[in-house]
């Protein structure tokens, strides 16, 4: 139906964008119907989407020319601010920001950095930025699920963990069991994602290669590639990061130092 | 994580635990200053005070679950600092308001300290303390089948489990309904007298210090207001 109306194709995106967008902005006023305030955080996050992906999209044109190494420092700041963007799911938690940034250096970085090396993603900024941005996004939202589930597990069973250390466990031990259900929720998106492949969705590297001109079945096989990275990178991250955090919310002397925000004990 | 790497040997005399000038500051909230007491081997001290008067907080230092920023606690002679945050806590075993039991059965609970420094509880050692507070052939229960009061029991020989020197009881049977309440608390002192443990606790009601302890020490806003024996202190 828009394409009646808009001729042009930088008035048919903003037009599909500004649909895209009301669909999701009828979701927070239904929530909102439910107490659940969501307005300004969908708000921010949609129009600081659409900015941040034309910006990149300018961003790419110009560094689509230069050297393939450039991708390097672009994939670099893809960490640092996937690190800072999931850091936010973990209020109150100690040091959020560097195991976040961290974790996705270690577990997103070195599956880029070796599946570069191996040959699976090609060294061309044009692939390897798409490619790598993906396993960064996926490592973000894992590790994000993962801080937040921690976070969560620990509060909700502070008796259970300091009962624990006054009976002489370790720290790690003391937490082991909230670590370890972290890392299995926080990977679950990753496995449905995979299960689901091509029965629910075909994804848009898929499609876009299809429609490139790819044979179709090497487009499905990289697809699987790429899922399967997306799985080893948002594993490793999880992993790194539900290590760090464990870290993190003890003090030097085995005393669990998270507390609720509000809580000034 | 210990503050010396040369532990000083216990002393075999004097005080099991003496804490000395003990506080915690948040900020400019004071939870616990300037405390105070010595207390000999087999003592039972009783703290008391209204809510928020920083009972359970003073309590948590003497175990070292919160770090004081003033003062410190001397365990048979040895400034706890210089001992391992984990043998201290064998050391001073603890009882909380609730059992927070892990999930497993009765005898499974009773192994984790233990198990925590590498040593497996015999059988007959489990049997024994469970026997002690009144849970014989309660083994191989699971811990979702328990009461509260058989929780806060399975709580009791946990925590001895791990052979403290000293036991802290932080309101050990106010999450309790009243016919498990007294039931508890004379297995525990029955516990406690027997194996002359050396042993602090935490009550917000006064004819339950009378019962348990020998000397009593008031808490008013994290300050000792009174110190002496629980008759003195408690009748004044």
């Amino acid at each position: 139906m828009l394409e009646h109306w808009f001729t042009g194709q930088l008035g048919l995106g903003l037009a599909q964008a500004g649909v895209a967008a009301l669909a999701a902005l009828v979701v927070v006023l239904l929530a909102r119907r439910r107490q659940i305030h969501l307005e300004s955080e969908t708000a921010i996050a949609l129009v600081r989407g659409l900015v941040q992906i034309v910006a990149v999209g300018f961003l790419l044109v110009f560094l689509l020319k230069g050297p393939e190494w450039t991708s390097v420092f672009l994939l670099a700041a893809m960490i640092v601010a996937a690190g800072m963007t999931s850091a936010k799911r973990a209020k109150g938690m100690p040091g959020a920001r560097s195991v976040s940034i961290i974790s996705i250096a270690c577990g997103a970085g070195s599956v880029i950095a070796i599946m570069t090396w191996l040959g699976v993603i090609a060294t061309p900024i044009t692939s390897l930025i798409p490619v790598g941005s993906m396993l960064i996004a996926n490592a973000m939202n894992t590790n994000g699920l993962a801080l937040n589930r921690f976070r969560s597990e620990v509060l909700a069973h502070i008796g259970e963990v300091e009962t624990a250390l006054a009976l002489g466990a370790d720290p790690a031990q003391s937490v082991s069991h909230y670590s370890q259900s972290t890392f299995e929720s926080s990977l679950i998106p990753a496995i449905d994602s995979l299960r689901s492949l091509g029965i629910v969705w075909i994804p848009g590297l898929m499609a876009g290669m299809l429609l490139s001109g790819a044979s179709p079945l090497y487009s499905a096989i990289y697809q699987f590639v790429v899922l399967s990275m997306i799985f080893a990178a948002s594993g490793l991250t999880s992993l790194i990061s539900t290590v760090l955090m464990r870290a993190q919310v003890f003090s030097a002397n085995e005393q669990l130092v998270l507390r609720p925000v509000m809580d000034k004990r | 994580m210990t503050e010396s790497s040369t532990p000083a040997a216990p002393s075999a005399t004097g005080p099991i635990l003496r804490a000395e000038h003990l506080g915690r500051r948040i900020g400019d909230v004071v939870l616990v200053e300037d405390v105070s007491f010595e207390l000999p081997r087999a003592e039972i001290l009783a703290i008391v005070g209204p809510s928020g008067s920083g009972k359970s907080s003073l309590l948590r230092l003497l175990n070292r679950l919160d770090e004081p920023t003033q003062g410190t606690v001397y365990l048979q002679g040895v400034d706890y600092r210089q001992l391992a945050p984990r043998e201290l806590r064998r050391k001073i075993g603890m009882v909380t308001q609730r059992a927070f039991l892990f999930p497993g059965t009765v005898a499974d609970n009773v192994r984790f300290g233990p198990r925590q420094r590498g040593v497996s509880l015999p059988q007959d050692q489990i049997n024994k303390l469970l026997t002690d507070v009144g849970l014989a052939g309660y083994v191989d229960r699971d811990i979702s089948n328990l009461s509260g009061g058989e929780a806060q029991r399975v709580s009791v020989a946990r925590a001895l489990a791990n052979d403290p020197v000293v036991l802290l009881l932080d309101e050990p049977t106010s999450a309790l309904d009243e016919s498990a309440k007294l039931v508890v608390e004379s297995m525990i002192l029955r516990v406690v007298r027997d194996s002359k443990l050396t042993c602090v606790i935490v009550t917000h009601d006064t004819q339950q210090a009378t019962r348990f302890a020998e000397r009593a020490l008031v808490l008013d806003h994290g300050h000792v207001t009174k110190i002496g024996s629980v008759q003195e202190v408690l009748r004044a």
